[in-house]
Parts: structure tokens; C-alpha cells; sequence
């Protein structure tokens, strides 16, 4: 076991400090040492995203990345989204819609979404799924998730979030 | 009434009861990270178990060393059979009669069997310590191959048991057959096949495969040596069942015993089994008298923990030259894997599938089902399906599609002259079932006419001919399912775990002000029951959803109840639900009508609200009841207003649909872009559209990602050549299509709501409706049939064979 260092970071505007090993994983540091438990482990592998939070600006897979590579970083999960005045749209968007059931993939997913949206403010269907493609859901098949965020996008872009029918059903239509 | 009292469409719309696209309650704390998962849970002086797997298939253990593990500073135990021996936990009873090792003794069966239990002061030194226990393996000759291992003279896989003759579900009659099933009239079925006019036969594979929930299985372990009192948190699909098991394996009392679901990251069928985690962390936990985690992670999940189908599934069919069906026979060659460990009711060493005649009127059918042990990882769970009934939608499902090739008819039409007609219902299958309601002719006409299935078939047609003349390189498949589920397991008669019952339960607390409580024996796991039960009991007791709390998942404060899996919630706790609902509002008839100065009889319930007959005015509301219930004395009446409704249904519920897919399939790539996909579902009463309609498209999905490329595979070594996300297939949001869902409503005549429950119907139907597509893009090039998963080697492959390429 290797001396502990000395880990400073920013979270969710928070300076926050710990000692871990070097080898701790980020994903670990948080949830064990924080508390910070929105993001989740699906896969330890980089493929599912439950374990997405922002770094610096970025999404990233926590649960690949050493603490120590993260020192001294901003970093933003899913509980420092919301703000005194309420849920973040996207978290809103996502219970209007429907995007989620198990809410395991959640944290992650609005993470990542909340990111995409900086990206590309205004994205179309095929953006949104490209660009969320690194994130697993196991129960809503993504349809929902897509919607949500076309909806955010258009509430965050002044629009009428009702204007999203290109993937409305028949029966929503009717 | 004064002007202010609302009317009763505004009275309607305030319950949020039945049929109401309702919001989710739960979703303010997952959107915003305040989930309580398992891997959430952290104790005072909790430590953290891991296990020393098998790197060997079929191997002797000759020695275990933990020295050097045990060394290591933050190492608390290592525990093998050895130690678990004496408390008799070294091997523990399945869910299906058999026995598993929990920790290996003498030898390994499978590839990533738990074979030591390091307990540790957390996770990094239990990782650490696992590298340092030394074990010394002999291997032996591996089998992967069921139909190789019930050779004569094929390695004795089950020492154990190799000279029992006599196993839980009758004769064996070789040391790796574990049972035959058989239910029908096999005389007569092959009497009529051999007679036919036409008889298509063919063997159709359901590969083994995973239900991979997001979130892996898990558990804490808390022994509080002081009161005596156990505290097991865990994954669990079946809390209740979990306690009564706990009991029995370690002889606490089972008021000792507090089993808690928190927050479950998906399920599907991957937590209702007891695994070998959560017994070596009770015992850890009752040893080092500290609380134990065990978290699996997703390797562990994939290699060890309850993968779902391998059914190789031998079929014939026989009918008229006109397409009339005359007779279904089938032979299972179901692959257990190391033990028997699958989850069926006890009664059903092979599930429910003998739902396979489907939704067509067949007269006569046999089914017999072998299941056989080899090197692989025990289970055999209903991945979203109700017990087997996946692998029965898509044998009986393909059989149609080859039996109309035989026939040279068009498959839709095939299906419609042998649908059970809507007059034939309740409908008593030659397999024994009594389905209970369909209209299935409608559904298909309807479904047909939506995707326009004429104009799909002349494009196809089109497509053929362009393909031929060597002007597109795209060919294009239909794959068309209508599949009948059989869910809500089950009458308490016939159907058992473990000898518990499978009925379901709810209890039901009025607070004085008007809101209340409401229990069950289930657990959500996503389904959204916070949401949807409190929905069915706001249209039976009229106070609003809103103001109903549903919980779950607590042995020690809800109601006992099988949980939560094979479609059971809604048709089993639904009803319970719904049924305690029917108890207060009987009481608060009477409370109504002593405050009224009425008979009871005097009385109509209206929306929320008992209301004298003829006197509109003159009324009280479930609120004004509630509160009277603990404030007044009534004559001959207990003050409070609770129920509590313990369920047995007395039949199985039927859910139907139909699903279209249509995909174009590059010959060259293999690639197959799915370009539409309709899915008609009937679940009878729709408690809340929205969440049936996210239900479909997660089913889907899984569907989606089960047909084009997810699997378990073994090499012959019996090495798990699928164990991360890197290979085991999850759709992600680019590959995934958007589904178009509609829905007929058929309701269930015995359900105290006409309920028929959905969330797995779109695994079952979804399966055969991918690969149907698959397959009907080669009919015209003769292929019969080709095993899933239809990945784009495999469809290459098959291209290729077909001489597609020139």
C-alpha cells in the first residue's frame, strides 16, 4: 500500500480535500471519500457512463480515471446540476418525458447530456444520439432520453419545448 | 354544494388514477443522484468481501493457501468450503430442487466459480488479497456441448450426484441429465405429424445469454450480535423470499431476519436467485460481527451470476396443404450449465413453456424438455420474460415462418387462419393452459394495415428483383411476430417457490387527514410502482395519487409477497392492491352512511365520495371519512381504516401483441439498419399509458440487443469468451431505432381490474420479430433457419453460404 496523497478538487463549487492512494479511482474517491454517490459503477471499463461526471469542462468516465490524475480539477456530478431555484431542465426534461425507469444510468446520462448541451446547444436527433452513445441504459431503450434532451435544448434555446414531434408516436400524435 | 366544489370530470382528473399518464414520483430523487442503491449503504465498520474465482472450467482443487493473503495488513478473513462446512453452508439448495457449492468443494464446475471469500477492510486490499491466495488446480476434461455431455461415457460432471438415478423432477437417466419434462399427447401428436399433408421440422437455437442489469447483484450483511438480529440489504427481485431462505440456511429466526430492496438499478431477472455472495456475506458478517458488502463487479456478473435461455429446440409442425395447423411437437435440449439452478415456479422444471402452441389453435402438441448439466455458469432466469416463455415465443414463432415457407404462403396470412378465434376464449391449449381473453385477429389487422403490410411486401418484392439485376446490394426483411405471453405467476394451487405460494400482497393505511400508505410483497426495480400502484388505488378509494405513499421492499414493515419478476406485479399486487382499496372503501360505506344517517345500501360511491341515492347533495368524501374513522365513535365499528389484501389469482393472465420489423440487411457487410418497427401491444386495462409505453421500449431494446449480437459464449475450453461490455452486447443510443407503439385492449376477465401486466412482452415478442426479419430478407434465397445472434459476421456468414457474393 503506497503513501496517501494529498487530493484538492473542486466539486459541484465545493473545494474538497482527502487523502487517497494514488492508485484510488476517481469514481472511488468520490463516492467512498465524499459521499458523492449520484455517480454510479456499471462496468469499471469505460463503456456504460453510469459513472460520468465533468472534469474541466469534459465528460468523463470516472471509474478509469486515478484520482491523482484529477488533482486540482473542477468537476461537476449530477447533484451539483439542480440550483436554488429548482431541478436543472435537463432533470426536469427527464421526468416530463419519461427518460428514465431504474434511474442506475441517470446520473450519468443527464451528466453527460447537461455537457452535450455546452457542446452543441442546438442539437438534432442524430447529434444527441451520437453524442450519448457513451452512455448505457439497460431499461428505456433511449427514445425517451433523446426526446428529454431535444426538449431541454429547446427550452434552453427559448423555444417551445412541445416542439420536438420528430419522434412523437402515432398515439401521441392522435 | 356551494359553487366551489369541483365537478366530476375535475374530481376524475384530480385522483390521477387509472389510465393517466401520471409523472413518476421517483424521478426527483434519480434525476438528481439521490437514488439509494446498494453500493450507496455504508455502516459503521463495515468491510468489504470479494471472491477467489475459477480460472478453470472443470478442474480438481488440490489445495487452497490463504497464508500469504491473510498477511496482508487489512485482511480480515479467507474463508473456503472448509469453513463453511461445518455450519453446513458449503453447498446451499436451488431455487429449481438441485444444490450448488457456494464455495467450491473439491472442484470447480464452471469458469468463475467463487471458490474462496476474502473479507477485507476495503475494496482495494480484498482486490489485492484475492491475487494472494494460491490454489492448486487439476483440470479436467471440459464439456460445453449439451448434447456432448449426455454421451455414453462423457466425463462425470456432477460427482455428487452421479449415481442418484432419481433427481427432483423424476428419473435421470445418465450422470449429466438432470430431468425430462414432458407435457401433451406425444402418441397422438406424432400420429398426426406422421399422417400430414405438410410437416416442416427444424432445430431452433436460443442462445445463452445475459439480463446484464445496469447495476450489478450485491449485498450488505449486518449481524448485530447484541439484539441478535440480522440486516441483510441487498439486490433482491424477492425480499421476502430471501428472508425465508436466510432462515432456513442459517437457522436464525425469521423475526430475526430484516431483508431490505433499497433502490434496484434493473433487474430482469438477474436478482431474484440467492447467489453464493450474499450467504458468504452473512456468514462473514456473523463471524467478524461487523457488516459486510459484497458488490459484484461487471465481470463477476457476466461469468457467474444467472445467465438466461440456451435452448436447443427441435420442432415439428404439421398442417393442411391449406396452411390449417394440425399438430406441434418439441424436443428441448436445455443446457442448465453446472447446476440447477434456474428460477421456475417448483412445480416447472421448464418454465412455462408450454405456452409454445402460441396464439394458434393447434389441436394437438407434445412438448419434452431434457435439461442437462455441463462447465458453465448455473441459472437459467427469466431474462424479462415470465419462465421460458421468450424461448416458446420464439420457437413457435420461427416454426410459422418455416412452415410458411414450406407452404410457399404468405406468413401473415398463415398466422391469421390459424389464429385462436375471439369466440373461443377462455381457450384450453392442448398444452394444458387456459388463456383467459384475446382478440387477436383485430390486433393483427390492425397491426398490418398501421405499416401497411401489402405496400411492404410489393417494395420487397421490387427490392428482389433490383437486388438480382445487380442494382442495390440491400435486401429487405419483414419480420412479423404475434406472440401470447403468460404472466402474473401464479395460483397459489399449482404454482410455488420453495413451497411459498405465489400469491401477492398489499396493505393499506387511511391517515386521519385523507392521505395513506400503501405496502406490497413486490419491488420495483424501474418499473415505476411508487407511480403506477398508487394509480390503481386512487381510482378505487378516491383519494388522489398524490397523496398515496407506496413502499416496498422492507420484510420487516411490508406485507409477505413472491416479488417482483415474470410480469406478476400488476396482475398479482395489482389485484391485491386493488382489492384492499375495495375493503376500506367497504368500511367507509358504513362509516359514510352512520355520518349520512342512511342504510348503506342508501348509498353510491361517486369518483371520491359515498353519495345518497337521489340526494346529490348530500354526500362525504373519502377525506371526510378518513378523518371520522379515527375521530368518532361508530357503533359496532373498530376506529382506524387500514385493509390488507393477500392475492391468489386464479389464473394466469394473457397478454398479446404484434410486432413488425422491417430492416434492410447490406449482403456485403452484414450490416442490418433497422428502418421501422411497430409494436401492438394488449395488456389488457393500461394503468398508465405512459410508463407501458417506456416499458416497450426498454423491452425492445433488449429484444433488439438479444436477436443482433448479444451472447455468452465459451470457447471449448470452457473459457467465457463475452465477460465485459467490450463483448457482451448493449445497444447504445446510435444502434437503437425508434419504435412506433400501439395498443388494442382486451381486458383480463378475471383481474380485479382487467390488468394483464406488459413489461416483458417486448422481450418476448421483440426476439422472434428481429430475427423473423432477418430470415424473411433470405427467404427468398432459401434459408431456413440460422441461430442467433444475428451480428454482422454471422449475417455475412449466412450471405455467404447462400452464395451471395458471387
Amino acid at each position: 500500500m503506497a503513501d496517501k496523497m494529498h487530493l484538492k478538487l473542486t466539486i459541484n463549487g465545493e473545494h474538497l480535500e482527502t487523502l487517497c492512494e494514488p492508485r484510488e479511482l476517481l469514481i472511488h474517491v468520490l463516492r467512498e471519500r465524499f459521499n458523492i454517490t449520484g455517480p454510479h459503477i456499471g462496468c469499471e471499463t469505460s463503456h456504460c457512463g453510469a459513472c460520468t461526471v465533468d472534469l474541466d469542462g469534459k465528460s468523463v468516465k470516472a471509474c478509469t480515471l486515478f484520482a491523482a490524475q484529477a488533482q486540482g480539477a473542477t468537476i461537476t456530478t449530477v447533484e451539483g446540476l439542480a440550483s436554488p431555484e429548482g431541478m436543472h431542465v435537463l432533470q426536469e426534461m427527464f421526468r416530463e418525458h419519461h427518460g428514465l425507469q431504474c434511474g442506475y444510468c441517470t446520473p450519468g446520462m443527464i451528466t453527460r447530456a447537461w455537457r452535450l448541451l455546452q457542446e452543441n446547444p442546438d442539437p438534432t436527433e442524430e447529434e444527441v444520439r451520437f453524442g450519448m452513445a457513451g452512455n448505457l441504459c439497460r431499461c428505456t431503450g433511449y427514445q425517451n432520453i433523446v426526446k428529454a434532451i431535444l426538449a431541454a435544448a429547446a427550452i434552453m434555446n427559448g423555444r417551445d419545448a412541445t416542439a420536438d414531434d420528430a419522434v412523437k408516436t402515432p398515439e401521441e400524435v392522435a | 354544494m356551494n359553487d366551489m366544489t369541483p365537478n366530476r370530470e375535475e374530481r376524475v382528473a384530480n385522483l390521477k388514477g387509472l389510465g393517466c399518464k401520471r409523472k413518476r414520483v421517483e424521478d426527483a430523487r434519480f434525476t438528481q443522484g439521490k437514488g439509494n442503491y446498494v453500493d450507496d449503504i455504508k455502516l459503521p465498520g463495515m468491510l468489504f468481501g470479494d471472491f477467489v474465482r475459477s480460472p478453470y472450467a472443470h478442474a480438481r482443487i488440490k489445495s487452497i493457501n490463504a497464508e500469504a493473503a491473510l498477511a496482508l495488513p487489512g485482511v480480515i478473513a479467507v474463508l473456503t468450503a472448509k469453513d463453511l462446512e461445518p455450519l453446513g453452508l458449503h453447498w446451499m439448495p436451488t431455487l429449481a430442487g438441485d444444490k450448488q457449492m457456494v464455495l467450491a468443494d473439491g472442484k470447480v464446475l464452471f469458469q468463475g466459480q467463487e471458490v474462496a471469500f476474502v473479507v477485507a477492510s476495503d475494496r482495494y486490499v480484498a482486490a489485492d488479497a484475492i491475487e494472494l491466495v494460491e490454489v492448486e488446480y487439476d483440470d479436467l476434461p471440459v464439456i460445453t456441448d449439451p448434447f456432448k455431455a449426455l454421451e455414453d461415457g462423457a466425463t462425470v460432471l456432477r460427482e455428487d450426484i452421479a449415481d442418484k438415478k432419481e433427481g427432483a423432477h423424476g428419473p435421470r437417466r445418465h450422470h449429466n441429465h438432470i430431468f425430462l419434462w414432458e407435457e401433451g399427447n406425444k402418441a397422438a401428436t406424432e400420429a398426426v405429424i406422421s399422417s400430414a399433408d405438410v410437416v416442416a421440422e427444424e432445430m431452433v437455437y436460443y442462445h445463452r445469454t445475459h439480463p446484464c442489469p445496469l447495476e450489478t447483484c450485491g449485498c450488505v450483511a449486518s449481524m448485530d450480535k447484541i439484539n441478535g438480529k440480522l440486516t441483510l440489504y441487498g439486490t433482491f427481485q424477492a425480499p421476502h423470499v430471501v428472508r425465508t431462505v436466510a432462515s432456513l440456511l442459517s437457522g436464525i429466526d425469521e423475526h430475526n431476519i430484516r431483508v431490505v430492496s433499497p433502490d434496484i438499478g434493473g433487474g430482469f431477472g438477474n436478482k431474484v436467485g440467492v447467489y453464493p455472495g450474499y450467504v458468504c456475506s452473512i456468514v462473514a458478517s456473523i463471524v467478524t460481527g461487523k457488516p459486510v458488502k459484497w458488490i459484484e463487479d461487471r465481470m463477476d456478473n457476466l461469468m457467474a451470476t444467472a445467465f438466461a435461455r440456451d435452448y436447443w429446440m427441435q420442432g415439428k409442425i404439421a398442417a393442411t396443404k391449406e396452411g390449417k395447423i394440425t399438430g406441434l411437437w418439441c424436443h428441448v435440449t436445455a443446457d442448465h450449465g453446472a447446476f440447477d439452478a434456474c428460477a421456475d415456479p417448483t412445480k416447472y422444471p421448464a418454465g412455462f413453456f408450454h405456452i409454445c402452441t402460441g396464439s394458434y389453435d393447434i389441436p394437438v402438441a407434445y412438448v419434452g424438455v431434457d435439461g442437462v448439466y455441463t462447465n458453465k455458469a448455473p441459472g437459467g432466469v427469466a431474462y424479462r420474460c415470465s419462465f421460458r416463455v421468450t424461448e416458446a415465443a420464439y420457437f413457435i414463432e420461427r416454426m410459422i415462418e418455416i412452415l410458411a415457407q414450406k407452404l410457399d404462403m404468405d406468413a401473415a396470412e398463415l398466422r391469421r387462419i390459424n389464429f385462436i378465434r375471439k369466440e373461443q376464449f377462455p381457450y384450453h391449449s392442448a398444452l394444458g393452459w387456459e388463456y383467459d381473453s384475446g382478440d387477436y385477429h383485430t390486433a393483427w389487422d390492425k397491426a398490418l394495415e398501421a405499416v401497411d403490410y401489402k405496400g411492404l411486401r410489393k417494395e420487397q418484392a421490387e427490392r428482389l428483383e433490383a437486388f438480382k439485376r445487380g442494382e442495390t446490394r440491400k435486401l429487405m426483411g419483414i419480420g412479423l411476430t404475434f406472440f401470447t405471453e403468460i404472466v402474473g405467476a401464479g395460483p397459489v394451487k399449482n404454482c410455488d417457490i420453495l413451497g411459498m405460494g405465489m400469491f401477492d400482497s398489499c396493505e393499506i393505511r387511511i391517515h386521519p387527514t385523507g392521505s395513506a400508505i400503501a405496502r406490497l410483497g413486490t419491488i420495483s426495480q424501474g418499473q415505476g410502482h411508487a407511480t403506477t400502484f398508487a394509480q390503481i388505488l386512487a381510482s378505487e378509494i378516491g383519494i388522489s395519487a398524490d397523496k398515496i405513499t407506496v413502499e416496498e421492499g422492507d420484510t420487516d414493515t411490508a406485507p409477505y409477497g413472491l416479488g417482483t419478476y415474470g410480469s406478476r406485479s400488476t396482475p398479482v399486487a395489482g389485484a391485491a392492491t386493488a382489492l384492499a382499496g375495495r375493503k376500506i372503501r367497504a368500511k367507509a360505506q358504513m362509516i359514510a352512511a352512520y355520518l349520512l344517517e342512511v342504510h348503506d345500501n342508501d348509498l353510491e360511491w361517486d369518483v371520491d365520495r359515498f353519495v345518497v341515492k337521489g340526494a346529490p347533495e348530500r354526500f362525504k368524501t373519502m377525506a371526510e371519512i378518513a378523518y371520522a374513522s379515527y375521530n368518532q365513535a361508530i357503533p359496532g365499528l373498530e376506529p382506524g381504516l387500514e385493509a390488507v389484501s393477500y392475492y391468489d389469482p386464479p389464473n394466469m393472465t394473457y397478454p398479446f401483441g404484434a410486432y413488425i420489423c422491417v430492416m434492410d440487411i447490406d449482403v456485403d457487410t452484414g450490416v442490418a439498419d433497422i428502418r421501422q418497427f411497430y409494436a401492438l401491444d394488449d395488456c389488457g386495462t393500461r394503468i398508465n399509458p405512459m410508463v407501458i409505453e417506456g416499458q416497450v421500449h426498454g423491452g425492445l431494446t433488449e429484444a433488439l440487443a438479444i436477436a443482433m449480437g448479444q451472447e455468452i459464449a465459451y470457447d471449448e475450453m470452457g473459457n467465457v469468451k463475452t465477460g465485459t461490455l467490450m463483448d457482451f452486447f448493449l445497444p447504445t443510443a446510435w444502434e437503437t431505432p425508434n419504435y412506433v407503439t400501439d395498443h388494442t385492449e382486451t381486458p383480463s376477465p378475471h383481474h380485479p381490474i382487467g390488468a394483464k401486466g406488459v413489461g416483458e412482452s417486448p422481450n418476448v415478442g421483440g426476439v422472434p420479430a428481429f430475427s423473423n426479419a432477418v430470415h424473411d430478407a433470405f427467404r427468398a434465397f432459401g434459408l431456413k433457419q440460422s441461430h442467433m445472434p444475428h451480428d454482422h459476421w454471422r449475417i455475412w456468414k449466412t450471405a455467404n453460404k447462400l452464395g451471395l457474393h458471387g
